[in-house]
């Protein structure tokens, strides 16, 4: 078997062996589904549910969404600015690291007071993804080649002309690594956002069904929208890597096959 | 014509001290005369690349000046290494100086082709650096530094990395370009043979802190080819230069 077959062979093979052991245990033991439900009653469930779960799998996917989106506009443009203005780097970077470590389940409900809950949500999103764009554009804006930064003085190039030309084409591969790191993370957020919510929220956001579900004991919708979510994730890790990929595939190490 | 109104740039009395405290150069005087072919020749590390940095205003003297007859010459600057952007083609790289310089795009593209057939790298116009030999890597290098057609062409020891072979295509067809040109070369090595195989004018300099030593003709005609690289004219130049050079690294403290 090739390498290729391998890697996409053994993880499947794994999947079936531990579905396969779930299901022999619920069986075997008799437990009650809501205490846990067999992969079978997991999936009914996903079709039975479908939409209601695809509403709220939207739900939370334009909250993700949006939130990426803000980091991204946030984190590469404070980048920029913290890289054009020493100034503004050493007042606002503390705030942006402050920002980052304080742990964003004990943030939400703070924000859950002051804002609307669907705009609190985005906030939480937010602030978990622009810390990794911020560190990985800065990083990579100012780690260019000191012999090309040469260059363009010795041709009088303008700050403007450095910027477009030089520092941030040389910033991307690390950009987009931020951005990798972004996508899952505002996921994250969203969820631990809703959560937060909880009963109170009038939101109907995936994470919001599992905690609603649970006080339900609604155990294989739980387990439905869990699988959801992990679906979410990793489609969302798939799309970006690809897209870095796609973007360097010309130039950048990481994204060209080492010939043997 | 008067020695006056041929210098392209006179250095005089340059020095050069870093934050480090490294004396790099000190009281460093020589002129370059217009379409001249002149190198710097010393050890590494007696600041013939600093000189070049401050030909080119990319690092400012200490103490003394660098004094434009004509008013500052443009420049086309070719590194140690090929400083390639490796996010573009090998004619978006050579296409920068231009693109910075806001030139109009259909003569810049025109420029880019011309450069490109010099260092005879027409054929590679859409590769990616990362797709060139390091001697392609270098050709596209100068054919960056050649589009804008500069008055005075600066060589940072371009070709130290490179192998014996790949080096002396590279040698000459940078004498083939440079008969045509008639551009002013200041080239920098730390071999002896190369400079006596390209230059008319050789500076020695002493090591640390830099000056020079001696200021060697090589009145050999062009165009050189092989056959000057193994003539006895070539042997004698390079036993001279060889042997100044072995004195000012002797008289460096």
């Amino acid at each position: 078997m090739n390498e290729r077959a391998l890697r996409i062979g053994m993880p499947i093979l794994v999947l079936a062996l531990v579905l396969a052991a779930w299901d022999l245990v619920v069986r075997v033991f008799a437990i009650p589904p809501f205490v846990l439900p067999s992969p079978g009653l997991v999936f009914t469930t996903l079709i039975v549910d479908r939409e209601l779960l695809w509403h709220s799998l939207l739900v939370t996917l334009v909250t993700t969404f949006e939130g990426f989106a803000l980091a991204v506009i946030g984190g590469v443009g404070l980048a920029i600015l913290f890289n054009q203005s020493r100034l503004v780097e050493y007042s606002l970077y503390p705030y942006a690291v402050i920002l980052q470590v304080t742990p964003i389940v004990a943030i939400a409900p703070l924000l859950l007071i002051y804002l609307p809950q669907p705009l609190a949500v985005l906030a939480c999103a937010w602030i978990v993804a622009f810390f990794p764009v911020l560190a990985n554009t800065t990083l990579g804006l100012s780690s260019v080649d000191h012999n090309l930064f040469a260059l363009f003085e010795l041709y009088k190039a303008s700050r403007w002309q450095v910027l477009w030309n030089l520092k941030l084409p040389s910033a991307l591969p690390q950009m987009l690594a931020g951005l990798r790191i972004a996508g899952g993370l505002s996921l994250i957020g969203a969820v631990v956002a809703e959560i937060a919510a909880g009963s109170a929220g009038a939101g109907s956001g995936l994470a919001y069904r599992i905690a609603e579900s649970g006080y339900r004991l609604n155990i294989p919708r739980m387990f439905a929208a869990l699988l959801l979510l992990s679906a979410a994730g990793i489609a969302i890790f798939f799309v970006l890597s690809a897209f870095s990929h796609l973007v360097l595939r010309r130039w950048h190490e990481s994204a060209i096959k080492r010939e043997r | 014509m008067s020695a006056e109104d041929s210098t392209i740039v006179s250095l005089r009395g340059v020095g050069k001290t870093f934050d480090s405290g490294t004396v790099a150069l000190a009281g460093l005087t020589f002129d370059v005369r217009v379409g001249e072919f002149i190198s710097l020749l010393g050890p590494s590390g007696c600041g013939k690349s600093t000189v070049l940095r401050i030909v080119a205003g990319l690092s400012a003297p200490s103490t003394g000046a660098g004094d434009w007859p004509a008013g500052h010459a443009p420049i086309g600057f070719v590194f140690q290494e090929p400083t390639l952007m490796p996010w573009t083609d090998v004619t978006g790289n050579v296409l920068l100086p231009l693109k910075l310089a806001h030139a109009e795009e259909a003569r810049s593209h025109a420029a880019v082709t011309l450069a490109l057939k010099r260092v005879g790298l027409a054929d590679f116009a859409q590769a990616y650096p990362r797709e060139l030999s390091g001697g392609m890597k270098m050709r596209t290098s100068i054919a960056r530094a050649l589009v804008t057609e500069p008055q005075l062409m600066l060589f940072d020891e371009p070709f130290a990395a490179l192998d014996e072979i790949t080096r002396f295509r590279l040698n000459n067809d940078l004498l083939k370009v440079w008969q045509e040109l008639r551009r002013t070369v200041i080239f920098v090595t730390h071999s002896v043979f190369e400079s006596v195989y390209l230059s008319q004018r050789i500076v020695v300099m002493t090591p640390r802190p830099g000056r020079v030593f001696a200021d060697i003709a090589i009145q050999a005609p062009y165009p050189r080819d092989e056959r000057f690289r193994t003539s006895a004219d070539y042997a004698g130049y390079c036993r001279q230069v060889a042997e100044t050079l072995g004195k000012a690294m002797g008289s460096g403290t």
